[in-house]
């Protein structure tokens, strides 16, 4: 099986490029971020993450319209490529199967814990 | 873009502009200006304007600062991509062309790359010790009838005065004898090996790497050191310490020190043992009489020198010491230091002075390989020049499009660097190759240093220069088209620019008719002299060397034996080897002697009374000895030389004296070549040893009715029962004569591969231009096939250019090579003068292989249909 290297902030970019579909620019990535996860995300962080993602093949990007409230500036659009949907689901996976791994035991004490 | 709106703070702005990437600013910024619209109206410009320049901070990261290299240079390195792509569609495109361009610089390469690896070879003899700076042979001119002599020889009371006197110069001292075979024997079993007899000090000397044993193992006389090898031979082992072994049947010695072997490049790769000096200066009479015998010249003398002293200066310091000690100053004997790094390649004198000696084979083959190159890149130049027409309109839209003249020359110099980086990996692919096969015919052992960085250096450093000599010259003319008249058409090479083009192709047949005939005259001259009389019968004659006494006091009945067995004709011992002299000795008076006459030195043979008959020499004058007169026990026998030496009428009868002695002479024989055949015959004088006393070597001559195999198998049973442990090795007289000739016979081959590898580059660049040439005058030759012209009159329109080059690189090579092999041939005294026919057939030869060569490609083109030649374009 191949090794998908996929971060932590990594994945959650990647899933909400997902969730915006086609609508997926930076600014719109970032505030969805921010209202879903109530988490600040700084425009570097962001932008890193999202060039180191299409390093590794997993987003494609396209130049898109430039606007008024852009100062004339064209967005960039992001689309998850067919590896970067691998990676994700890869991820997902192995998540689960780590879940199903730890002892009932140990969760329910945890999850008392919790309550 | 509104105006209206307030900008975001100007610094922060213009800082996020200077380091951005330029591929994202764009993005970044549209991003920064809508998040801070959006702020700005939710919060205040302050508020906006602060969380802007956080986040211009924050952007400060590896992946959107711009890279440190500017674009300009990503620019570039797509040209040179370009370039490559290009030459190598180029390369594909042309394969015939390519094949014959890169292959011809191969070649030309591992000849040089071979060259060069033996040149380097040669530079580094005796490198391997370690005290190379420091060794020196002590040798001595001397003076004989107005003539200096150099020699090795030096006489033994030279060493204790050397270390008395001049003790401050030197760090070590070690007399030798010289090196020799000898049996080394372990109860029965025994071989023969070469080895040397020296002092304590000479191992370290030499930096002998020790097995085992430390390296002043010699010190107790009665002591041997093994090379890893003899070790082996004798023991199957090099754990070998202590034990015991004999040296030719005479000294019991106990093995004190196993070395490695000493490496084929150094003057002491003969020294398979060494043995004490003292323990043969005890045992030896002769060495035992030398002790203080000044005028004894028979010994070696190696010194270290001290660390701070310099050589030239204490060679000069010692010149004298002889000739203050001896009291016969007779021939004004004066002693110097030979430096270890002169041995090899600077060891000829002439009257006294360093004349050279090896050193010339090395440069002059250094020049053959650096030629050889040239030729190469010659050749490389001609067919890409020629192919330049080919690519005019290349050239002429790229300077429309925009191409700087520097431009194109890169685009060239980078294409035949592209073919010179292909020829090169060739070039060592067949040096790999040829390197057993080269290393067998210059009896050497060369081995490409792969981890040398200084290899990969001059090895990169020969691509460059190569690459740069052989593209200079296209690049530039290529570039120097203009671009209007190549687009109009009306470009075309016009008698000027062929100019050069005949000048290169003058040169390469001139270098390789030169070379064609230095070949010739070395092989002429090896034959000559290999044709040269001998004055006796070589033919089934064997040499044993006597190294042991247990012959002695038995010849007579070895002598019987042999001829009993029917294998032998005759047997003839003598002091010397047929093919050496090794003792002379002067102090002769006879009448009639020239009293101005100082050197009276005859090289001496002690021969038994059938060595004439053994080897068949012919009596001019008088007689051979004969048991009949026992007075021929005072009896001798001159050569020609001798009789043409002394100068007198009627040599025999004639008294010689020498001291006390009064000898006759009873014959004249015709002269024999026991030494080098380029040099006169010395003049001998042959005494008889009818009692088997001097004897170092058993000649025998073979019975010519009985097979070799079986005849030797017999003389080897009969020297078993005389001396069972004693190994049976003896030479075969005409191998051992032939090896005067190794030297010269090298010299021979290589000049051979070498000027028939030069004659083929040439060729190669002939055929490339022969077939540019007619496909240049394709239509031209259509018309004239049109008019009516014949096929030979096509044919010689086409060769005749070439024919006229070849006979003048002929005419200009013709007295070169004439002068340069009279200085070679001056180093014979034997020699043939070099005849102005060979010089002729050599032309003659180069005419009609350019006739060949080039007649294929104008046939070619005057066979085509013209139809053809005339629609296509």
């Amino acid at each position: 099986m191949k090794n998908y290297q996929l971060g932590e902030f990594e994945e959650i970019v990647l899933l909400t490029v997902g969730i915006l579909n086609n609508e997926a620019y930076s600014v719109a990535i970032k505030d969805e971020i921010e209202s879903r996860l109530t988490r600040t995300v700084s425009m570097g962080a962001l932008h890193t993450a999202l060039l180191r993602l299409e390093e590794k093949g997993y987003l494609k990007s396209f130049s898109g319209e430039s606007t008024e409230d852009r100062a004339g500036r064209p967005r960039r659009y992001f689309e998850i490529t067919a590896l970067g949907k691998k990676a994700m689901l890869y991820a997902k996976e192995t998540r689960e199967q780590l879940w199903k791994a730890i002892p009932k035991a140990v969760l329910e004490y945890q999850l008392t814990i919790g309550n | 873009m509104k105006t209206e709106k307030p900008y975001p703070p100007k610094l922060a702005l213009r800082f996020f502009r200077w380091y951005c990437s330029p591929k994202l600013q764009d993005y970044i910024e549209g991003d920064l200006m809508e998040v801070y619209e959006r702020r700005k109206a939710k919060g205040g410009k302050f508020k906006a304007d602060i969380r802007f320049a956080i986040d211009v901070f924050l952007l400060f990261r590896p992946r959107i600062i711009r890279p440190v290299e500017g674009y300009q240079n990503l620019n570039a390195y797509g040209m040179y991509k370009s370039y490559f792509k290009i030459g190598w569609r180029n390369l594909l495109r042309n394969k015939g062309y390519s094949t014959i361009n890169i292959g011809g610089l191969a070649v030309g390469m591992a000849i040089a790359i071979l060259i060069g690896l033996w040149v380097w070879d040669e530079f580094n003899y005796n490198n391997y010790h370690k005290n190379y700076n420091r060794l020196a042979q002590v040798m001595q001119h001397q003076t004989v009838d107005g003539k200096v002599m150099t020699g090795h020889a030096i006489p033994r009371p030279l060493e204790s005065a050397m270390r008395n006197t001049y003790a401050d110069d030197f760090e070590r001292l070690s007399m030798a004898t010289w090196p020799a075979d000898h049996i080394l024997s372990v109860g029965e079993h025994s071989i023969s090996q070469s080895g040397n007899f020296v002092q304590v000090d000479f191992p370290e000397m030499i930096s002998l790497e020790m097995i085992s044993g430390s390296p002043t193992g010699l010190k107790d006389p009665a002591s041997i050191m093994l090379s890893a090898s003899v070790a082996v031979a004798l023991f199957g082992t090099t754990d070998v310490m202590n034990k015991s072994l004999r040296i030719g049947n005479q000294h019991d010695v106990k093995v004190t020190g196993i070395y490695h072997d000493i490496p084929a490049n150094s003057t002491f790769s003969n020294l398979k043992f060494l043995s004490s000096w003292e323990l043969i200066a005890a045992s030896e009479d002769w060495i035992r009489y030398a002790e203080n015998k000044w005028d004894f010249n028979s010994f070696q003398l190696i010194a270290q020198l001290a660390p701070q002293a310099d050589m030239n200066h204490v060679s000069e310091k010692i010149n004298q010491v002889r000739a203050i000690h001896s009291k016969n100053n007779y021939f004004k004997p004066e002693i110097f230091l030979h430096p270890m790094a002169d041995w090899h390649l600077r060891s000829h004198w002439e009257n006294g002075i360093k004349t050279g000696g090896q050193i010339e084979m090395v440069l002059m083959f250094g020049i053959i390989g650096i030629f050889v190159l040239l030729l190469a890149c010659i050749n490389f130049m001609n067919l890409t020049t020629a192919r330049a027409e080919k690519r005019a309109k290349e050239v002429g839209i790229r300077m429309t499009i925009g191409s700087a003249r520097g431009q194109l020359i890169n685009q060239f110099l980078s294409e035949t660097f592209l073919m010179v980086l292909f020829a090169f990996v060739f070039a060592v692919a067949i040096v790999v190759a040829a390197m057993p096969w080269f290393n067998q015919l210059a009896s050497k052992q060369i081995e490409i240093e792969w981890t040398n960085p200084l290899f990969w250096i001059i090895g990169s450093g020969f691509v460059l220069i190569t690459s740069f000599a052989s593209g200079f010259y296209p690049a530039f003319m290529l570039s120097s088209f203009k671009p209007v008249k190549i687009l109009k058409g009306v470009f075309k090479a016009d008698g000027k620019a062929s100019l050069p083009r005949k000048v290169l192709v003058v040169v390469q047949f001139t270098v390789s008719i030169t070379l064609v005939i230095g070949t010739l005259v070395i092989y002429n001259q090896i034959q000559y002299s290999k044709n040269r009389p001998i004055g006796y019968d070589r033919d089934g004659l064997i040499s044993f060397f006597v190294k042991s006494p247990d012959f002695i006091g038995k010849y007579e009945a070895l002598r019987l034996a042999l001829k009993n067995t029917g294998a032998v004709v005759e047997i003839g011992t003598s002091t010397t080897p047929l093919t050496q002299i090794w003792n002379n000795s002067g102090g002769y008076s006879w009448p009639g002697k020239d009293p101005t006459l100082q050197s009276t030195d005859f090289g001496i043979i002690d021969i038994n009374h059938e060595f004439g008959k053994t080897l068949n020499w012919k009596i001019l004058e008088g007689r051979d000895f004969s048991h009949d007169f026992p007075s021929d026990s005072l009896a001798v026998i001159l050569n020609e030389a001798s009789v043409k030496f002394m100068n007198v009428e009627n040599p025999v009868g004639l008294e010689i004296t020498n001291g006390e002695t009064k000898y006759h002479v009873i014959g004249v024989v015709e002269d024999m070549i026991m030494e080098s055949p380029y040099l006169p015959v010395r003049h001998n004088m042959y005494f008889l040893d009818g009692h088997y006393r001097y004897v170092n070597w058993i000649n025998m001559k073979l019975n010519p009715d009985r097979s070799t195999s079986e005849s030797l198998a017999a003389i080897e049973s009969v020297f078993k029962s005389f001396a069972p442990s004693l190994p049976f090795d003896y030479k075969f007289v005409d191998t051992e004569y032939a090896r005067k000739f190794s030297n010269e016979e090298l010299v021979g081959k290589l000049a051979y591969v070498f000027s028939g590898l030069a004659t083929l580059i040439s060729c190669l660049g002939l055929i490339g231009l022969a077939s540019f040439v007619a496909e240049q005058h394709t239509k031209e030759i259509a018309i004239r096939k049109v008019l009516g012209a014949s096929l030979l009159q096509l044919w010689s329109l086409l060769s005749s250019s070439f024919v006229g080059l070849i006979l003048l690189s002929g005419l200009v090579a013709a007295p070169l090579a004439y002068y340069l092999m009279s200085q070679w041939l001056a180093n014979y005294q034997y020699h043939e003068e070099i005849s102005w026919l060979s010089i002729l057939w050599v032309i003659v030869g180069a005419l009609i292989l350019t006739i060949f060569t080039v007649s294929y490609q104008a046939i070619r083109a005057a066979v085509m249909n013209p139809v053809n030649s005339l629609r296509s374009e």
